[in-house]
């Protein structure tokens, strides 16, 4: 039994994990329709989900047959096709629901789906081939230059749309590959440096400090990195910090109210703050064991807000209190360990950078998801893996999850 | 060196796991923290939330007249109110409303409006609606969530345009009204109905009582999802009610009486104690139109009438006092002890008196001869005065009339009171007209011309002087107010008794103001005055008409004091003596338990028939055959 299961889905531990955390989901779609004056968006969505679902499970047994050969080779044609669609979005792209001015969607009829979902399956599967086949550890800027320009470019259309979860979850792809393609973590930190320069910029004499430690580390490093990597990291440091004046008005007002109400919601309780304000009372009133499943009132008064989507764990928090929550943490703990586990056990170069990739954009939808109910990290638009209602989402989980064990278990 | 050396990677996958470990942990503590260690507070923020308080509007006091009749009391109403929303989605609801209800599009508009200028609150699509159209949109509940009913007590106006001057009305509280003094103390907020003229402003605080709470669960748009139980509704409290001294049926009776084509005003005080039985101003309105917020239509035409049917004469208007002034001059001299009751002026009547260049006239052109003072009120004779205002002299007039309070507020018990003109010293003429007043300006000022204006309320509350010892209290409309004697004239009795006794000149057989003064049970004691204003000076209109006396029965204590003023009445004792006959008559009958009668004075008798007996009783001799 155990064997033929092994067959036909590879790797049963994994599948089951998100079978049930799908299935949790869906249940959590179907209490976040139960509100007092039913809506059209919510009321019967977890249906649609379960037919998506549906699809996913076929697609899912579909792609799990697909030799890894295969895979390697569909990466380059499938990138470009993505970042064509991409570019498209920017043109013909549309939004959806509250996030009507972010141009992510592509519609065809009555059929709409998410260009970035796929691009961050392609941009796995290239930088993944691009990584396996060097024998050497990337130890350079410039070695770092390919896998940056190869992220980079889906990441910066996907910023113009603008949609900086989606953008948030390529840079956790490729920070996870990076890493277990052998890249020095100091060397990590160092691309990552400007991002910081760029955050403390919002202040001159904390930036002019940070600036003057990071050239004392440069200098005294024992990892003593070649002249031209130190200028270039304090160059693209200082060209951060100049250009983060003018980047924060080019964003629209209600991205620069997330991050200001990030730091203190109060600020405009009615406004920007509202969702953050009201996603806490949501979960914060759930208490240790919640106020049952369908049951919460924050969600059913509709005072959640996105509470089939982005916010989907509010629910969870109010329903099912604390022991809900911190089962739903550890489910994806469990899930992700397990991508990392599966990645120690493959001697494929491949498979393992591509489980990596997978693991950085669910690491990244996870924590930034389940953070900003909270206030753990600024509410960006970032749906729950398997959990949030979205059909392309679901789907493109599933495919991610099918690639996934298929890597891993290719002999 | 392998890259993907099982050792390598194992080692990767540590710090992997750390970092899974890390930020998972991050997740778990902000969780516990949030539903664990601070979930009270969050529970709290919850039902706050989606707990809301309704006010229950609390009935205001009921108004009782002095004989325990309601003037005002409240009747329940429903109000239909729509929650703020996008105009477009107002617009659409109010249109669908209007199926169940009359909305013109003008009143949609007019919400409209409301709604961009003061977003967050409630529209009131109708603040009194029929219980029909209540019926039809709880009966569609579901096609109108955000249509909200409620209950509000609903003022009523008995007396209707009767009362209406002295009552005032209520409506909703304006963002200024919150704003002012008048309203400071924080038990007032938006929406609440508040007193705006009257005796409905003037006591708003023993009024209003105390609003209710009750408490509602919303959803995130407001709409009500139903009752919170677990809170305890607090039903409020009532207004106190407040009994006035107003005769309802008094006041309607002079409603009834006083001529609608004329202008003016009767106040009626008793003598007793100086309440008013009556406070009337015509034209008027009806308050019972504001009690549901006032059509921007009646308001306007309200606003616009040259008529000026919101001012209150009463109290407000200003009008020489003329000829019913000649009983101040008259007890100014008597205290001043320049005359005698008995002494008659040196130079006769002879229909005008010369005074330095200029000759001085009297009303009557034929003259009244040589007159003591008692006929000197009796016949109205303007000679006589200005003599008499002569020997009183200008300073000595102005310092007396200032004394007894002719440029002072009586201190009524309403919001708005005008107060008299009245020059105090000889400065007046040269900042009002740039000269110094010679002493001939005494002339017109002891006949009640000149810069002279008073307030009917005034010349009531000079008259109640009379009508007493020569010392009267604030009129005052709410009953049992401990006053003090606000006035005092500083008469001696036997003076009070003399120009009593030109009073009942005027009214007597000869006197100007008989014929529509002699009553069947009552004695009138009064004063006619015609008073020039700007206009009856060019000839443009008719002088106003005055009359301000006490009746009471014969030989006895006055029991009513009345004063009546008819704006362009052109006669005092033609136009306004009957309306105070009549006044006086009605409330005396009742107080005495004689029947009342619409046919009253000895002119209403003998306009529709013969003369009454009880007349030619009481003058055998005959008045030489007029009418």
């Amino acid at each position: 039994m155990r064997r033929r299961l092994k067959k036909w889905i590879l790797d049963p531990t994994l599948v089951f994990a998100v079978l049930g955390v799908t299935f949790f989901g869906m249940a959590m779609i179907y209490s976040a329709g139960v509100v007092y004056i039913p809506n059209e968006v919510t009321q019967g969505a977890w249906i649609r989900q379960g037919m998506w679902f549906l699809l996913a499970i076929i697609v899912f047994m579909v792609v799990v047959r697909i030799p890894v050969r295969w895979i390697e080779w569909i990466a380059v044609p499938s990138y470009a096709f993505s970042i064509l669609l991409l570019a498209s979005t920017l043109v013909v792209g549309t939004g959806a629901g509250t996030a009507a001015g972010v141009k992510s969607w592509i519609r065809i009829g009555s059929f709409g789906f998410q260009p970035s979902e796929i691009a961050k399956v392609a941009t796995i599967l290239l930088l993944a081939r691009f990584l396996s086949q060097r024998k050497e550890p990337l130890s350079s800027v410039q070695d770092l230059l390919f896998p940056a320009l190869l992220v980079g470019f889906p990441l910066a259309l996907v910023v113009l749309q603008p949609d900086l979860g989606t953008a948030m979850a390529f840079g956790g792809i490729l920070f996870a590959m990076l890493y277990w393609a052998g890249t020095p973590v100091i060397l990590l930190l160092l691309i990552a440096s400007p991002f910081l320069g760029l955050i403390l910029s919002y202040d001159t004499i904390i930036w002019s400090g940070y600036i003057l430690v990071l050239v004392g580390f440069l200098y005294l490093s024992r990892y003593r990195l070649l002249l031209f990597e130190s200028v270039t990291v304090v160059l693209a440091n200082l060209a951060a910090g100049t250009v983060s004046r003018p980047l924060w008005n080019r964003l629209a007002p209600y991205q620069q109210n997330r991050i200001l109400v990030f730091l203190d919601p109060e600020v405009d309780p009615r406004g920007a703050g509202y969702q953050l304000i009201q996603s806490k009372v949501a979960v914060g009133s759930g208490g240790f064991t919640g106020q049952g499943f369908t049951l919460g009132p924050q969600k059913r008064y509709d005072f959640l807000p996105e509470q089939h989507t982005d916010f989907i764990f509010s629910v969870v928090g109010e329903e099912l209190g604390f022991v809900g929550t911190a089962l739903g943490i550890l489910a994806f703990s469990f899930i992700l360990v397990r991508l990392v586990s599966m990645a120690t056990r493959t001697p494929d170069p491949f498979a393992g950078l591509v489980l990596l990739g997978i693991f950085g954009a669910w690491l990244t939808h996870v924590f930034v998801n389940i953070g900003m109910t909270v206030g753990v990290v600024p509410i960006t638009g970032i749906p729950l893996p398997f959990v949030s209602y979205g059909g392309t989402f679901l789907l493109m989980c599933w495919v991610s999850l099918a690639i996934a064990v298929r890597v891993a278990h290719e002999r | 060196m392998n890259l993907y050396h099982p050792h390598a990677r194992r080692q990767r996958a540590r710090s992997v796991y750390l970092i899974i470990g890390l930020l998972m942990g991050i997740l778990t503590v902000a969780f516990f923290r949030l539903q664990v260690l601070r979930s009270d507070t969050w529970e709290l923020r919850a039902e706050s939330n989606r707990i809301r308080q309704l006010p229950i509007p609390a009935p205001r006091g009921t108004i009782y007249d002095r004989n325990g009749q309601i003037i005002a009391d409240n009747v329940p109403g429903y109000a239909i109110t729509l929650l703020p929303g996008p105009p477009d989605s107002i617009r659409a609801t109010l249109k669908q409303m209007s199926q169940y209800m009359e909305i013109s599009d003008a009143r949609i508009e007019d919400l409209l409006a409301f709604l961009r200028r003061y977003g967050q609150q409630p529209l009131v699509v109708d603040a009194d609606a029929s219980f029909r159209v209540v019926s039809a949109l709880q009966e569609r509940r579901t096609e109108f969530p955000t249509v909200h009913i409620e209950m509000r007590p609903h003022r009523r106006y008995f007396g209707g345009e009767a009362a209406a001057h002295l009552l005032g009305y209520v409506g909703e509280i304006t963002s200024e009204e919150l704003a002012s003094s008048d309203f400071a103390q924080n038990r007032y907020e938006q929406g609440m109905v508040v007193g705006k003229t009257g005796i409905e402003k003037q006591y708003e605080s023993i009024l209003q009582g105390r609003r209710g709470l009750k408490y509602v669960e919303v959803d995130a748009r407001g709409r009500i999802i139903g009752d919170f139980a677990a809170l305890r509704v607090d039903p409020g409290e009532g207004g106190e009610s407040l009994h006035l001294n107003i005769d309802m049926e008094l006041q309607e009776w002079i409603h009834h009486i006083f001529p609608k084509s004329l202008s003016g005003a009767v106040i009626a005080l008793d003598p007793a104690d100086g309440g008013v039985l009556a406070l009337y101003s015509n034209p008027g309105y009806d308050p019972n139109d504001f009690v549901s917020g006032i059509s921007t239509q009646v308001w306007n035409d309200l606003n616009n009438d040259e008529r000026k049917p919101l001012f209150n004469r009463a109290v407000m208007g200003l009008y020489p006092p003329a000829s019913t002034w000649k009983l101040a001059t008259a007890g100014i001299g008597l205290d001043l002890g320049v005359i005698t009751p008995d002494e008659e002026m040196p130079v006769p009547c002879t229909g005008s008196y010369a005074f330095g260049n200029r000759s001085y006239r009297c009303w009557n052109p034929d003259g009244h001869g040589f007159n003591n003072l008692a006929e000197a009120i009796g016949n109205s004779c303007d000679v006589y005065f200005y003599q008499l205002g002569l020997r009183v002299g200008l300073d000595a007039l102005l310092r007396r009339s200032t004394d007894i309070g002719f440029s002072r507020k009586c201190g009524i018990d309403l919001p708005q009171e005008s107060q008299g003109i009245f020059p105090a010293e000889r400065e007046f003429w040269e900042r009002q007209f740039g000269y110094a007043p010679r002493e001939g300006e005494v002339l017109p000022l002891s006949i009640g011309q000149g810069p002279n204006s008073q307030t009917p309320l005034k010349i009531a509350q000079f008259y109640l002087a009379l009508a007493r010892d020569g010392s009267a209290p604030s009129p005052f409309l709410a009953r049992d107010l401990e006053l003090e004697d606000a006035w005092a004239l500083d008469l001696a009795p036997e003076h009070i008794m003399s120009l009593h006794e030109g009073l009942r000149n005027v009214t007597s057989p000869g006197g100007t103001a008989h014929f529509g003064t002699s009553l069947e049970y009552w004695e009138v004691r009064g004063k006619s005055g015609t008073a020039e204003h700007g206009l009856s000076q060019a000839g443009l209109a008719e002088p106003h008409a005055w009359f301000a006396g006490m009746a009471g029965p014969f030989g006895g204590a006055p029991g009513i004091v009345v004063v009546v003023i008819v704006e362009y009445g052109e006669s005092g004792s033609g136009t306004a003596a009957p309306i105070m006959a009549k006044t006086a008559d009605h409330y005396l009958r009742r107080q005495h338990g004689i029947p009342v009668d619409s046919v009253q004075t000895y002119l209403d008798h003998v306009r529709i028939g013969p003369v009454p007996t009880w007349y030619r009783e009481r003058y055998p001799t005959g008045v030489g055959g007029i009418r």
